[in-house]
């Protein structure tokens, strides 16, 4: 039996900055994964992913799990967790001053 | 020090230039992301996590003042002001950006450094003792050596694309240091008749599947070392296996293919490399050994007083010199509660600037993440603790159980499963709470965020291992590891544990420890090898044999 589908974002990292980016709805890139699109369907989620594939602003595009919350979609797994918040162990990642802490 | 000359020069200049150019290649589109990867990687660009990552080598672990000021320069152009020096002695810098990093390459290029071969499949920098060329139990400085090893490493044709990447460190004293046998190729060298030559081990390595190198040669005299070391190289290139990532690393090929026979094919690849080699190599070796000449030492003195502080960070953080007028200083970059590793571009302008009036210039980088001034002359040691205190950097804590590696972990590596930093940060804030440290002695805590074991934890007296069960994290304690002449990896204790108890289940192995051993002359290691694993799993996991210990 495959897995059952569960949302996902679009994440990848700016090519020229190395900056974590998300996919709007609106096919931006943004900083802020509260603005990403939450994709809750597969076959969508293939084709953002090939929407995704440009290779002159970004590198490493991939699906990342996602959930809904109440300011927008947030991140599943601790990893992206990470990359949404910036290293724990300082406070000037990419996203320097929302991080939750070394204590996360 | 090696100093470039014009050959060195103008081949770093050249390689920064194809590396400027295939940056623009990739920026227009004329390269594609999978063809600009391993070109970025052969230079040392990684993307990680957050942002690229550059990781410059630093030879042998050995730096100038001025080279130091150069990576405080890149720490606060390019990045976010602090640089990470690695267990590997390279140090990395977070969050260059892409477009940037040729003008760093370009600037670490003015003093002689760079980032070649720092990863990918290849001969990587070749580590060595940070006490070289200072330590009093030396037998001879490994550098010039590791020097001629990097040399004939670099740009080796024949070694661009072995199986897997492949490590060399070499210390010239009986104490290791440098943990040669968990190395591809481990060097240490010995006398025979009065004259230094190298014991060779093979096949050692840490990550999934650590082992423990083995010895090849008992004695290989200099005049050998790059025709063997090449036999060696060339025989892996070979065997090793191309099939299966995990199994690609010489000490599964020295494991499957027997020690025995892979050692009768190396000698066979010696006799016929050896007659190729016709003294040019010992010729460089010579021109080398004259640039690592002794600098022109002052009296230094005698040891001097001082304020406890004072005393307690000369007892626990210098070691002898080969001089009695002088003193080795290992300056901690482990204050409680800091990142381990990590220091700010001022901390590293400051470093140079003791090197230049205390230490003739000289600096070393440890695979314990800390810096060491080699030659300090023991008059002065008040000025040099002044300064570091001053400049957050005098805490007396190497060598005892906050003086912890650990790998970047989750916290910057795209490869791990856990972080690693934050564990040593809360652990280092504990010990220092408990006051306890000094106390307990020598104690080597090693972790890593993953299975790679970037952070040595298998060779850690105590060894914490971070992975991902299930979208947790979770970490694994292995107990009785040695990274020295002793070598030995540790045991796991068992059942992992979370993120927020690995602290106080750490802080019970070092209380068990205290209960257990048989006076303060026995260190924790010691009392593990006595005692084994029992005593201490029952403390770990608070079961009744605990209570009746």
């Amino acid at each position: 039996m495959p897995r059952p589908f569960t949302p996902k974002v679009v994440t990848a990292n700016l090519l020229r900055e190395g900056d974590v980016v998300w996919l709007t709805a609106d096919d931006r890139w943004t900083l802020d994964m509260a603005e990403a699109e939450l994709i809750e369907d597969e076959a969508h989620a293939a084709v953002r992913l090939l929407d995704a594939h440009q290779p002159l602003v970004v590198v490493g595009e991939y699906l990342a799990d996602a959930t809904r919350g109440p300011g927008g979609p947030e991140p599943t797994h601790f990893r992206e967790r990470f990359r949404t918040t910036g290293p724990t162990n300082r406070d000037h990642g990419k996203h320097a001053g929302q991080r939750p802490g070394p204590e996360a | 020090m090696y100093q470039y000359d014009d050959f060195d020069t103008a081949f770093l200049a050249e390689r920064n230039a194809q590396f400027r150019a295939q940056v623009e290649r990739r920026l227009d589109g004329s390269l594609t992301e999978d063809e600009f990867k391993p070109l970025r990687l052969m230079n040392g660009v990684y993307l990680q996590l957050h942002a690229y990552m550059l990781r410059v080598a630093i030879p042998y672990g050995t730096l100038s003042s001025d080279q130091m000021r150069a990576l405080a320069h890149l720490a606060r152009t390019y990045d976010k002001g602090y640089g990470h020096f690695t267990t590997r002695q390279n140090i990395q810098f977070n969050w260059p950006k892409l477009v940037d990093i040729p003008d760093m390459l370009d600037h670490l290029g003015t003093v002689g450094l760079h980032a070649i071969q720092t990863s990918g499949n290849t001969i990587r920098n070749v580590t060595a003792d940070h006490f070289a060329g200072a330590a009093a139990d030396e037998i001879a400085d490994p550098r010039p050596v590791a020097e001629l090893l990097r040399q004939w490493s670099t740009d080796h044709p024949e070694f661009q694309f072995l199986p897997r990447k492949f490590k060399i460190a070499v210390t010239g004293s009986p104490n290791d240091r440098a943990v040669t046998k968990a190395h591809d190729i481990g060097l240490r060298m010995t006398l025979r008749d009065g004259r230094p030559g190298f014991e060779v081990m093979v096949g050692g390595g840490l990550g999934r599947t650590p082992m423990i190198g083995k010895t090849i040669r008992e004695f290989l005299p200099v005049a050998d070392l790059l025709p063997y070391c090449e036999a060696i190289v060339s025989v892996y290139n070979r065997l090793g296996r191309r099939d299966n990532k995990y199994k690609a690393r010489i000490k599964i090929t020295v494991h499957e293919t027997g020690l025995e026979e892979f050692s009768r094919l190396v000698e066979a690849r010696f006799a016929e490399l050896r007659p190729l080699f016709g003294g040019a190599d010992q010729d460089v070796l010579a021109r080398i050994e004259g640039m690592f000449a002794d600098p022109a030492f002052r009296d230094g003195g005698a040891a001097p007083s001082g304020p406890p502080a004072f005393r307690s960070w000369v007892d626990t953080n210098t070691v002898a010199h080969k001089r009695a007028d002088h003193a080795i200083v290992t300056v901690s970059l482990k204050a409680h509660g800091a990142t381990p590793g990590d220091a700010s571009a001022d901390q590293m302008d400051l470093l140079a600037d003791l090197a230049d009036a205390h230490a003739y210039g000289e600096l070393r980088i440890s695979h314990e993440q800390n810096v060491i001034l080699p030659h300090v002359p023991q008059d002065a040691l008040p000025a040099v603790y002044d300064a570091l205190r001053d400049a957050g950097l005098g805490t007396a804590n190497v060598g005892l159980a906050s003086d912890i590696i650990a790998c970047p972990g989750m916290d910057y590596c795209a490869l791990a499963t856990a972080r690693s930093i934050p564990v040593a940060q809360g652990l280092a804030t504990r010990l220092d709470e408990l006051k306890l440290e000094h106390e307990v002695g020598a104690l080597k805590i090693k972790i890593s965020g993953c299975i790679n074991a970037c952070g040595h934890h298998h060779v850690g007296h105590i060894g914490i291992l971070g992975l991902d069960r299930a979208g947790v994290e979770n970490y694994q304690i292995t107990l009785g590891g040695d990274g020295t002449e002793t070598a030995a990896i540790g045991e796991r204790t068992g059942p992992g544990f979370a993120y927020d108890q690995v602290v106080p289940a750490v802080e019970r192995i070092i209380l068990a420890y205290l209960a257990l051993r048989a006076g303060p002359q026995e260190t924790f290691l010691d009392a593990y090898r006595r005692l084994g694993m029992a005593p201490f799993k029952a403390a770990l996991y608070q079961t009744e044999e605990a209570d009746a210990a």
